[in-house]
């Protein structure tokens, strides 16, 4: 006997907990890849090529993904998949997309849709191929690009990136008696690509994976360009315990340093609820090596910026309307 | 293609390096990197699926009757399906004993 079993009832009062059940048995992500242990990355990736299904072509910028995943001769992708440079990542996945859209016209392909996804980590895309990505995006182009930020350049040796957040310890940031880490905020992607008018932009965590297949569904209906922030764990990089992988996810959302929310057409919405009383960021930054030179003084500062941001964030997902809406005002 | 498992010259590479069989990597078992193993404990077991959708390396697969067990060819020992369940259904023990 189990507690499922004890409380029949639970199983519909508590869907959610066993949704897990209903996703997809597929695996489009062989096991066999030389991810490290507990890698989020590779959890990411897992639950968004199950959402992706068939008919998906994906270009990888050079990074964590591509070097664990694909090491000759052999490769743990089951899905079409293009190795290509560190920048771009976005202007061959926007090619693969009009390169299929021309076959198609041609006849040459069988007419149905192939949804063209690119993916990259921080580096990839924030620092290296921001401009191919923001054309990409500017374009037009039917295709979905998924960032996974793990915070650092960690396929080399955790060198920062622009996603490093303030203050934590990297090779090239490290933590010593004068300058404490990072020096720089991390740069807000998500926000970056709202500015750019795309139909469709999400943040998402693996720890929430229900959450983040939803949306990597949503993505790939959606006609037009689409951008998914994903954050991941390191282990490696963050130097905490592989097992805390899922856990510090979930912390990241509590004490709200990486809310979940979607764009769409320009109105904001928080996907999943955060606790009324945010967890305070020491909870966070506890677990990591990365922030253990920390002193109270240092945590209170980005606490303070957590807050800030935060507000402005509720600002925009209690005010913003979508576009539709606007218009449909002006036509009165 | 040469039923080899790797290129033994340079003129064997496929031109692009490209791999013409999907999901060959789980030839190679990353299961030797283990130094902790998960044993499920199937009376708390509620069968629920969380350690089966947090794996990263997709290594739990649920059986006949709706347990879980990993796959211990591939599975690395990371411990999150141990941590996550909630019921604690899951314990790790050392690879030796």
């Amino acid at each position: 006997m189990n507690t499922a079993m004890n409380h029949p009832k639970s199983i519909i009062e508590n869907f959610d907990l066993y949704a897990p059940k209903l996703v997809s048995k597929e695996e489009f992500f062989s096991p066999g890849h030389r991810a490290c242990q507990g890698c989020g990355e590779a959890l990411a990736i897992r639950l968004m090529c199950k959402a992706l299904g068939k008919d998906t072509v994906i270009t990888n910028a050079t990074g964590c993904m591509e070097v664990i995943s694909s090491l000759y001769p052999t490769t743990a992708w089951t899905l079409p998949w293009i190795h290509v440079a560190f920048p771009n990542a976005a202007a061959v996945g926007s090619g693969v997309e009009a390169g299929l859209t021309a076959l198609r016209r041609k006849g040459k392909i069988a007419d149905r849709r192939v949804k063209s996804v690119a993916i990259g980590g921080d580096g990839g895309t924030m620092d290296i191929g921001f401009q191919a990505l923001s054309g990409a995006m500017e374009r037009g182009h039917d295709m979905l690009y998924v960032c996974f930020d793990n915070e650092a350049y960690m396929n080399t040796g955790i060198q920062r990136s622009s996603g490093t957040p303030f203050l934590a310890s990297t090779s090239t940031a490290p933590a010593g008696k004068k300058i404490p880490g990072n020096q720089v905020w991390k740069k807000n992607m998500a926000e970056i690509m709202v500015a750019h008018n795309l139909p469709y932009v999400a943040t998402a965590s693996p720890s929430y994976p229900l959450d983040f297949m939803k949306k990597v569904k949503k993505a790939r209906r959606i006609k037009g360009p689409s951008y998914i922030h994903c954050l991941v764990t390191c282990p490696t990089g963050w130097r905490s315990a592989s097992e805390t992988c899922i856990k510090l996810g979930r912390l990241s959302l509590e004490t709200g340093i990486f809310p979940l929310y979607e764009v769409e057409d320009g109105k904001y919405r928080l996907t999943v609820e955060v606790p009324e009383k945010r967890r305070p960021v020491q909870d966070y930054v506890k677990g990591q090596g990365r922030f253990r030179h920390l002193t109270p003084d240092q945590i209170q500062v980005i606490q303070e910026r957590v807050d800030i941001e935060w507000e402005t964030l509720m600002i925009k997902v209690n005010c913003s309307k979508s576009r539709e809406e606007l218009r449909a005002v002006r036509e009165k | 293609m040469s039923e080899k498992k790797w290129p033994e010259t340079w003129q064997e590479v496929n031109p692009g390096c490209m791999v013409f069989r999907p999901g060959s990597a789980a030839a190679y078992h990353t299961g030797s990197w283990r130094a902790m193993r998960p044993i499920w404990d199937n009376v708390k077991c509620i069968k629920c699926g969380v350690c089966y959708i947090y794996c990263p390396e997709g290594c739990v697969t649920e059986d006949a009757d709706g347990f879980f067990e990993a796959n211990l060819d591939y599975c690395k020992g990371c411990g999150i399906c141990a941590h996550e369940c909630w019921p604690g259904a899951i314990k790790m023990v050392n690879e030796e004993d």
